[in-house]
Formats: C-alpha cells, sequence, structure tokens
C-alpha cells in the first residue's frame, strides 16, 4: 500500500507537468509561430487600431449598420451565453415580440411579414458574429437608404460576403456582420 | 427533415463508423499490449515513466482489487491537486486578470466533476479562472479523468476474457501510460493546429482590448483555448474554456471546427465496443452491441434534429420563418449559432449527450421539449456508446442483466461469455445499474421541495422540473451539459452535485470492477446447444428491449412531468403566454 502511494504522488506529478503545463504550453509556442493571426483571437485591425475580432459579435445601432443578432448578455464576451429561456417561457416570447415590434416601428414595411429564424433570437453564446443570408438583405434596403447609396451595391456587397456552408453541406450560410460593415464603410468612403 | 440535413447525418454517422473500425483495431492492439506502429517513438517514454512510477510498481500483476484501490489513489491525489490550485489560484501565477480564489463549495464542485470525466460546470470560464487554471485544474485532469475510464474497461474486458479463472487483470499503471501515450497524445498534438488555423486562440494573452466600430471598447477574453478543446471532445470531458462552450466562436469557430469536434467525441467510443470484441474473442457479439447502441444514437439524432427543425408555436406566433430555405435556418434558432444552424446544433448536442461528453453548440435550455428530451434520455440510459470506457460497461451491466432474464425465461443457466452469471454477478450488475436512478431522482425530489433548490430554476412549471431532473441526471452520468438556465453555483447544488457525480463515477465503477473479478475468477464453461447465445440479433433485440424497459421504468415519471408535460403545453390551443 505504502508502495503504490508513493507511486501514485509520483504519477500524479508526472501527469500533471506533462499534461498540465507541458502540452498547453508547447501548443501556445507552436501555434503563436504557425498561426499569429487567430491564435490570438483574430483581431480586426483599422488603421492599426484593434476594432474587434472577426468572430466576435460587436453591437451596430442606427440605420447605417448592418445588425447583428439579439444577445442576451449585451456583446460582452466577460460573461458568454444564451437566455437559457424554455420554449414554453413566457418571457422569451415577450422579447421576441418586443424586437419584432421594435422593427416594426422602424421599418413598417415588415409588419406581417415572417422573419428569418436568427434575425430576432438571441444566439448560444451570446457572440454570434453572423446572421444568415435572409437577415442581411433584408436589412439591405434600408441601410442603402440611410447611406444614400444605391440598394443594388449593397446588395453585392452582401451577396460577396456570404459564406457558405462548408462542403456546400455542413452548417449554414453566412455573413460576417462586421467583415460586411467594414466593407460597407469602405465602399462609401471609396466612392 | 430536409435532404440536406439527412445527408450531414448520414456523412458524420458513415464517416464516425468508418473510422471507428481501424481505430478499434489500434486500440485492441493496444490494450492487448501488441506492437503498435508509434512504438518506437513512444516505448523510450513509457519507460521514463515507469521509472518515475517505480518499477516494482508497474511490474506488479493486479488483481480487481489492485485496480480499483490504484484508481481511488490517483483520483483523489489529483482531485486534491485541482481543489487547491483552484482554491488557490488567486497567488499562483499566470493569472493576469486577477481572479480571485474559487470558494471552497465551487472547488469541491469543480473538483469532483473534472476528475471524473464530468465537466459540470457552475462558473463561467472567462469570468473566473486564471490561464494557469484553464491549463493545471481543467486541460490536465480531461487527459487523467478519460484515461481512467478506459483502464477500468480494459481491466473488465481483460476479466471477461480470462479462460483459466486467473484472477490477474493487468497492470493499472502500465494501462494508463499507454493510454495517455497511444490514445490520447498525438491526436492532441496534431488536431490542436487545425482548430487554431480554423479560430480557436492558443495564447497566453489573457484579453484583447477592441475599440469599436461605432465606438465604445470591448474586452475579448482568450487564453489557450484550442489545446483543450481537443482532449475535451477527444477524451469526452465536455467542459468548456468559456461560459457558452463550444457555442462560443473561439471554442469553435467554423462548421470545419464543429466537425472536427463532433468526430472526435465519437470515434474512440465507438472504437472501443470493437476492440471489445477482439479482446474477449468475440466478434459478432460487438457487432451485436454494436448495433444496437448504433441503432440507438440514430433514433436519438434523427429525433431531435426533426424537433428543431420542425420548430414551436410559439415561435411561429411570434412571426419567424419556420421553414429552411431562402437563405436562412428556420426553426427554433433560440440559443443556436447561425454558422452551425438547426441541423448541426441537434447533431452535436445529440452526440455530446449520447457519448456523455456534456459540451454543446448550442443551449439545450432552449430546445424544444422533445428535443431537450432526447439529451436527458441519453443521459439516463448512459449506454448509447456513452463516455470513456464507462459506457460500454454500462451497456454490459445491461447485457448481464438480459442474459439472466432471458435464461428464466427459456429455463438455462444464464451465461456470458462461456462465464456463468450467478447470484454475485446480478446483485454487483443491479447495484452498479441501480445506483444511477437513485442518485437522480432523490437529489431531484429534495431539490423540488426545498426553497433553496427551487429559488436556482430559471424557468417555471414542467420546465424548472426539467432544469433539475436534468442537472442531476447529467451529474449522475457523469455528462456535464446543463440546462444552463439553473443557477448550479449555490452552496446545495455545488455540493449535492459533487456528491452525485463523485457517487456516480466511482461507485458504480467499484461495483463493476468487483462484477469483473468475479467474472474473471470463473472457469469458462463449454458451450452447448443448450447455452443462450448472447451474440445473435435476437438477443440484441432483446438487450435493446431491457434497456427500454429498464429505463422506462425508472425515468418515465419525471419525463411526463418535465418535458412530455411542457409538449403537450405548448402545443395545446390555449397559449400560457397570451395572444398578440
Amino acid at each position: 500500500m505504502r508502495q503504490y502511494l508513493g507511486s501514485a504522488v509520483r504519477f500524479t506529478v508526472l501527469t500533471w507537468l506533462f499534461f498540465g503545463l507541458g502540452y498547453p504550453l508547447l501548443e501556445v509556442g507552436i501555434n503563436q509561430a504557425l498561426f499569429p493571426g487567430p491564435a490570438n483571437g483574430s483581431l480586426v485591425r483599422l488603421h492599426g487600431r484593434v476594432v474587434g475580432s472577426r468572430l466576435i459579435e460587436q453591437r451596430f445601432t442606427g440605420a447605417t449598420w448592418f445588425h447583428g443578432r439579439p444577445s442576451a448578455v449585451h456583446d460582452d464576451p466577460r460573461s458568454s451565453g444564451g437566455s437559457n429561456l424554455g420554449p414554453l417561457s413566457p418571457k422569451l416570447f415577450r422579447h421576441l415580440l418586443a424586437r419584432r415590434q421594435r422593427l416594426e416601428r422602424r421599418h413598417p414595411s415588415l409588419v406581417g411579414k415572417r422573419l428569418p429564424a436568427d434575425m430576432i433570437t438571441s444566439s448560444g453564446s451570446g457572440l454570434d458574429p453572423d446572421i444568415s443570408p435572409a437577415t442581411a438583405y433584408l436589412q439591405a434596403p434600408w441601410v442603402a437608404r440611410a447611406r444614400g447609396i444605391p440598394v443594388a451595391i449593397v446588395r453585392r456587397l452582401v451577396a460577396r460576403h456570404i459564406r457558405g456552408p462548408w462542403l456546400g453541406l455542413f452548417g449554414n450560410a453566412r455573413v460576417n456582420v462586421l467583415m460586411l460593415n467594414l466593407a460597407l464603410q469602405n465602399a462609401e468612403h471609396g466612392r | 427533415m430536409t435532404a440536406s440535413a439527412f445527408w450531414q447525418i448520414a456523412i458524420v454517422l458513415l464517416v464516425a463508423g468508418g473510422l471507428s473500425v481501424p481505430v478499434g483495431h489500434y486500440l485492441a492492439r493496444v490494450f492487448m499490449n501488441e506492437h503498435t506502429f508509434l512504438d518506437p517513438v513512444l516505448d523510450p517514454l513509457d519507460r521514463l515513466a515507469y521509472r518515475i512510477i517505480g518499477r516494482e510498481t508497474v511490474s506488479a500483476p493486479m488483481n480487481w482489487k489492485g485496480y480499483a484501490v490504484n484508481m481511488l489513489l490517483t483520483n483523489v491525489l489529483m482531485g486534491l491537486l485541482i481543489y487547491f490550485i483552484l482554491l488557490w489560484q488567486g497567488a499562483l501565477p499566470l493569472n493576469p486578470l486577477h481572479f480571485p480564489d474559487l470558494n471552497p463549495f465551487l472547488a469541491f464542485n469543480t473538483a469532483a466533476s473534472f476528475i471524473t470525466n464530468t465537466n459540470w460546470q457552475n462558473y463561467g470560464g472567462e469570468s473566473t479562472l486564471s490561464l494557469f487554471s484553464q491549463m493545471a485544474a481543467i486541460t490536465f485532469p480531461m487527459f487523467t479523468s478519460a484515461a481512467t475510464g478506459f483502464v477500468v474497461a480494459i481491466g473488465f474486458f481483460r476479466a471477461l476474457a480470462s479462460r483459466n479463472g486467473g484472477q490477474d487483470l493487468g497492470n493499472f499503471y502500465r494501462d494508463f501510460v499507454r493510454v495517455l501515450t497511444r490514445v490520447f497524445l498525438l491526436p492532441c498534438l496534431l488536431i490542436t493546429p487545425i482548430l487554431v488555423w480554423q479560430g480557436s486562440p492558443e495564447t497566453l494573452g489573457a484579453m484583447a482590448v477592441a475599440h469599436l466600430v461605432q465606438g465604445g471598447t470591448q474586452h475579448i477574453p482568450m487564453g489557450p483555448v484550442a489545446d483543450l478543446e481537443v482532449i475535451k471532445h477527444l477524451g469526452t470531458n465536455g467542459g468548456g474554456f468559456f461560459n457558452a462552450n463550444s457555442a462560443h466562436p473561439f471554442e469553435n469557430p467554423t462548421p470545419l471546427s464543429n466537425l472536427i469536434e463532433t468526430l472526435l467525441m465519437m470515434v474512440t467510443p465507438m472504437a472501443l465496443v470493437i476492440a471489445f470484441g477482439r479482446i474477449v474473442g468475440n466478434k459478432k457479439l460487438a457487432r451485436v452491441m454494436y448495433s444496437v447502441m448504433a441503432l440507438m444514437l440514430v433514433a436519438g439524432i434523427v429525433i431531435a434534429v426533426s424537433a428543431e427543425q420542425g420548430g414551436t408555436p410559439l415561435l411561429a406566433h411570434a412571426g419567424l420563418m419556420q421553414h429552411a430555405g431562402h437563405g436562412q435556418a428556420g426553426g427554433n434558432m433560440v440559443g443556436k449559432e447561425v454558422r452551425f444552424g438547426v441541423t448541426q446544433s441537434a447533431i452535436f448536442d445529440t452526440v455530446s449527450t449520447a457519448f456523455t461528453t456534456g459540451t454543446v453548440n448550442s443551449m439545450l435550455d432552449s430546445y424544444t421539449p422533445i428535443g431537450g428530451m432526447v439529451s436527458l434520455v441519453q443521459m439516463m440510459l448512459n449506454c448509447v456508446f456513452g463516455g470513456k470506457g464507462v459506457g460500454a460497461l454500462n451497456f454490459l451491466m445491461y447485457g448481464i442483466f438480459a442474459v439472466f432474464i432471458a435464461g428464466l425465461m427459456v429455463g438455462r443457466t444464464p451465461e456470458f461469455l462461456g462465464k456463468k452469471i450467478e447470484k454475485r454477478e446480478i446483485v454487483l450488475a443491479s447495484l452498479a445499474l441501480l445506483i444511477h436512478p437513485l442518485i437522480i431522482l432523490v437529489p431531484t425530489a429534495w431539490s423540488l421541495i426545498a426553497p433553496y433548490g427551487v429559488s436556482s430554476l430559471g424557468n417555471s412549471g414542467s420546465h424548472g422540473l426539467s432544469e433539475v431532473l436534468y442537472a442531476f441526471t447529467s451529474a449522475a452520468a457523469n455528462n456535464g451539459s446543463a440546462f444552463a438556465g439553473l443557477n448550479g453555483n449555490t452552496p446545495w447544488y455545488n455540493v449535492s452535485l459533487g456528491l452525485v457525480i463523485v457517487f456516480g463515477r466511482y461507485a458504480s465503477i467499484i461495483f463493476m470492477l468487483a462484477l469483473g473479478g468475479s467474472l474473471a475468477a470463473k472457469p469458462t464453461v463449454q458451450e452447448t446447444v443448450g447455452t443462450l447465445r448472447t451474440d445473435s440479433a435476437l438477443f440484441g433485440g432483446f438487450w435493446l428491449a431491457t434497456i427500454i424497459v429498464v429505463g422506462a421504468l425508472t425515468f418515465f415519471p419525471g419525463l411526463v412531468l418535465g418535458p412530455i408535460a411542457e409538449f403537450f403545453a405548448l402545443h395545446a390551443h390555449h397559449m400560457p403566454w397570451g395572444t398578440r
């Protein structure tokens, strides 16, 4: 028994050093060298300043920008998570209805229309960087109007930012809101 | 179901099934101490480990008690190490965000949860744990707890395979080292860079500050995420670096990373069944087991995907598109990510509960009643392939049970793999199986009548009941996924869930090892025409029926009060959330 206790202690320390410290630190070293961009959070820089991460949703407000999905955590990456409201939750229904009415007030053309499933539902992470192509196209006309540029240009911009499912099958087509908005800003400056 | 959903399911299952065959043969070689192609590289590493552990220890033959004692010894020591790291996190290095120590309740719950391969989390990683804790107290047990499950399974398989009534199962430490070096090490080293390439961070910088496009700042925590992700799935662990787990874009950035993580969860537990067939020398039996498990898995995935794609009357009432198409996913997108859509979300979470990983890429609390019930049921049965080692063992317990019942029905002596099943075996198998409902239903009932239990609920009505039932089922099955609306970070839930986790893991493992020891010591009886064959399709059907009957008898009342009641309420004419 005493023999086993000594062995168990040595084994614990050995595996701890190897897998608890050695393995993560080795991978940090390897990946910092191989993929410095994604290894450091896929940060997006504009004029040398970090304006966000390509993978993390940030809040856009006002009619001149494309909007992301609602976030249960107010887009704060320090506390990721979903609303965790059940399928029968009255609170869930109130949230959906309030978001819908806010949209309808600003864009009366939406009254009575069915909205894309992702548009007013909050995501699982609260940081979903994407919207579906349907949600993006739905927003294109009013973004174009607010910016005073032709709808066709905005729609073309959306089309260029659609990433299809992997191999055309796995997952869903998606549009990264931050990248789309940056391209929109760029297009306007370029005109 | 849409055509795209069908093909996504079919391809995931086919690829996982295809990979499980060669991996199964490889696992069998590892477990039977045969030569493998990695030996020239890994043997020196093994020898070094053996020297540090002690030559006497690694060359001592061990019976089931040796396995049980050393499993408990190593696991207790590792659990204590984790507990004290978390308890003193504030004073330890690599804590750039200056997170304080965890309170003793939470530290106990977390240590118990991670050393048992459960990975239930009553904390949000990004707001609680230092980088040092993430590596030394989270990533570390992800390796050792998964290996522990494998080692126990190997010991049990050897007991079934022993033909001469010998008591020795092998050597615990040798098996442990071989599993770590030959099963986990290489995939982790190779797959981490792929996840990083997809977008998962791997850094010692804890936080990036972004100055947003429309003004304001965003603090983005990160760390060594990708390496944790690989072992999290490969070891069917499931505890996330971030609170949102694999729904977080840093943990699971793309559909490709999602597919990799799904396959990592699936392949080794499936392969273990094939390895079992080779070790006990009965491939037909393994095929029967594999088919029954696969049948349950396919049924689970198809039901969950259909339920989520079907949406709910509440969502339809709020004016959301419920059918996929026109560039959107349709269905129930509450708590789901756009890049995965409904199908990849439901596949991932169902696989995660079948293989008792517990990782989620979409929030189960917001699933439709039936979609969420699939996950609940798989953890209640706890043998739809299951986690590292223990899933196959649970399935074998049901098998011994089925042999006994079938033997009684047709008047034959119950035998399993040439070993007579007698009183001691059936008592131990029953204990190993019955402890599961006991530690789920009793604490669930307790929580539901105690004010300190009810006050943690995030939803009301039958969904609130589901939240508590789910929590204890997840803890008992060592799964770790949650209906996360429940606030588990209270003294009551930290301690009760922690204890359920510990009992669910060690009590059942010790019963299984004892059963193994008792079977190993039995002489093999010759197979005759009077033997009830266990490797036939007929017996496979009976096996499945036993699982379903036992599962239904113990858990059906709970399911009726929770998800089933919710399903009917949701689809009833009178909608409790009112009309527009």
